[in-house]
């Protein structure tokens, strides 16, 4: 399955380069990732979220980089969901904004990883893509994940209609946290 | 808190909620000293805004005191204790939206924006108490409210003026002089307004702030129309009247050079067969929308005038008459106001007595009696035209 997406967000490339290179970054973002941890320069082991089933992890490298246009990376060893990605970073028309671009690639495989997978990305996979790449230029143009009352949990909000009511968080739901 | 809450079609009720909690860093919580009942609140209650839920806690006009601050405000710009008015729309100051200073557009205050973006193609900025689709963002009808990007929005009120005189900054005020800015009036300019309720009185008084030669007034309730006549507007009742022509007889003949529709998708309509026709397919939700003001108006307006949109649309509409639009060189032009834009100006105007906003409140209520509010507005009774509500 290849997932598109694309966004304009309005800082300097090398910033934004800058950001996405350190792939720790990641998971402030993107809703099916827990961690990410850089193990050398160019690797890194990443852990999937709820949205993936418990317990999906692999490995990733770094396969080819070029500092303010691209990073391309792959999932290395016996991934459970082997994937690739790429992102390429380009100055907008405007003089002062960065338009990303973003290509994953996952193989998805058979059995309950691959239903979970599957089920995560629904009938609109793009959708979760463009999600993320919405909240990444939240993060990276005014600091962090925006929460409403009906949508509180930052990139966990991405509960389909009905959200919970338009209404402060009652004691319990706060302690509670995200409804994963 | 006590808070008036959306409660199904036609029903809204006050009832106890917990109290708003910082959830961002530069959130700000405000007691809400004041807080206004507004035409589009009636679009919800009456069921034409999708995504809204049992419990969403209503309201978009609210001004109070800061009572607590997210650690990512900056003190030079917001303290506990300053008194603000708080804009409806909720706008990041940081996205090219913003920077455009198109803040009902910002692209990052929408938590919803994935829903937003099916509905309208591009999304649309977080408001609050308007729904999911606009961010699922608790209202102002409350006692207290948690206000996202506090450093962005909040207009700080330093000087004696009332409530009265600066709460209608957060939405209404605003509104109006953006209808009529859009009008780009010259002092030549005969402008009709097609509503008479507070958005309308507004662009109203705009349009003669910004130096129009002649205002005219459009609607069917009389009380609304005197109060638009002791304002120094022209009165034109759509019930007595074939709007057309009276428009002729005022303009000698020209039609108005800028039209204002201050009305949106729930017009009524003199003429009984085509108010049934809307109703009928806005009932089966073949059209969303019962636009009779905005069409009234594209084939009122002289050629090569202005028809300046403000009242609320909120998805598809039936009979737009493109023709008139485009064979005699009409400019439509709209938008969820901007209100960050015209807060300072407009407050500059009021403490200059250039405009008096108190002049449409009719009704001061507790907030407990929001039912009752709601009723008085949504029925016109009481000649009800503008309700501000005490928490």
């Amino acid at each position: 399955m290849e997932l598109t997406a694309t966004t304009t967000i309005r800082k300097p490339v090398p910033e934004v380069y800058a950001f996405w290179r350190d792939l720790e970054n990641l998971p402030t973002f993107m809703a099916h990732l827990e961690e990410v941890r850089g193990t050398g320069d160019r690797r890194s082991h990443w852990v999937a979220g709820a949205p993936f089933g418990k317990d999906v992890e692999w490995d990733a490298e770094i396969v080819d980089e070029a500092p303010g246009e691209k990073i391309v990376w792959r999932s290395i060893g016996d991934a459970d969901v082997p994937n690739t990605g790429t992102v390429r970073f380009m100055p907008a028309p405007d003089g002062v904004s960065t338009e990303v671009q973003v290509v994953l690639v996952y193989d998805i495989p058979g059995g309950t990883v691959g239903k979970a997978v599957a089920k995560y990305f629904g009938e609109e996979p793009h959708q979760q893509l463009d999600d993320d790449l919405r909240r990444l230029k939240q993060v990276l143009e005014t600091g962090e994940v925006v929460r409403s009352d009906g949508a509180p949990w930052g990139k966990r909000a991405r509960k389909e209609f009905p959200q919970r009511p338009a209404q402060p968080l009652s004691d319990s739901e706060l302690a509670k946290g995200a409804d994963e | 808190m006590r808070a008036n809450t959306w409660a199904g079609r036609n029903k809204v009720k006050v009832r106890d909620v917990p109290d708003p909690t910082i959830l961002n860093k530069r959130d700000a919580i405000v007691r809400i000293t004041s807080t206004a009942i507004c035409g589009s609140d009636l679009h919800l209650v009456d069921g034409y805004v999708p995504t809204m839920q049992d419990g969403d806690v209503m309201g978009h006009e609210f001004m109070g005191e800061v009572v607590e601050v997210g650690p990512g405000i900056d003190p030079d710009r917001l303290r506990i204790g300053d008194r603000v008015v708080v804009p409806f729309p909720i706008a990041c100051g940081a996205c090219a939206a913003c920077a455009a200073e198109l803040y009902s557009c910002c692209e990052n205050s929408n938590p919803n924006a994935g829903i937003a973006e099916k509905m309208f193609g591009h999304p649309v900025a977080g408001i609050f108490g308007y729904s999911h689709l606009t961010g699922g963002f608790a209202g102002g009808q409350a006692q207290y409210a948690r206000v996202p990007f506090a450093d962005v929005g909040p207009l700080k009120i330093e000087s004696d003026l009332t409530d009265e005189q600066v709460l209608f900054l957060s939405d209404i005020l605003p509104t109006g002089y953006m209808g009529a800015e859009m009008c780009d009036i010259q002092s030549s300019d005969v402008v009709a307004v097609w509503g008479a309720g507070p958005v309308g009185q507004f662009a109203m008084d705009s349009a003669r702030v910004l130096g129009a030669a002649k205002v005219i007034a459009i609607d069917k309730e009389p009380y609304r129309l005197q109060m638009a006549e002791r304002a120094g507007h022209t009165p034109v009742n759509f019930e007595e009247v074939d709007v057309r022509s009276r428009l002729l007889e005022l303009t000698g003949g020209r039609g108005p050079d800028k039209c204002i529709d201050a009305v949106g998708l729930e017009a009524t309509h003199g003429s009984a067969h085509i108010a049934a026709y809307d109703r009928l397919k806005q009932a089966v939700r073949l059209e969303t929308e019962r636009p009779h003001a905005l069409r009234q108006a594209i084939l009122s307006c002289r050629s090569g005038g202005v028809v300046s949109v403000i009242g609320v649309y909120g998805g598809l509409l039936d009979k737009f008459p493109a023709g008139a639009w485009m064979n005699r060189s009409l400019t439509l032009r709209t938008g969820q106001c901007h209100v960050q834009r015209y807060m300072k100006p407009l407050l500059q105007r009021i403490e200059r007595a250039e405009l008096d906003p108190t002049r449409i409140i009719t009704h001061t209520l507790p907030l407990d009696e929001a039912e009752r509010g709601f009723e008085l507005f949504k029925n016109k009774q009481d000649d009800c035209e503008k309700v501000v509500l005490k928490p």
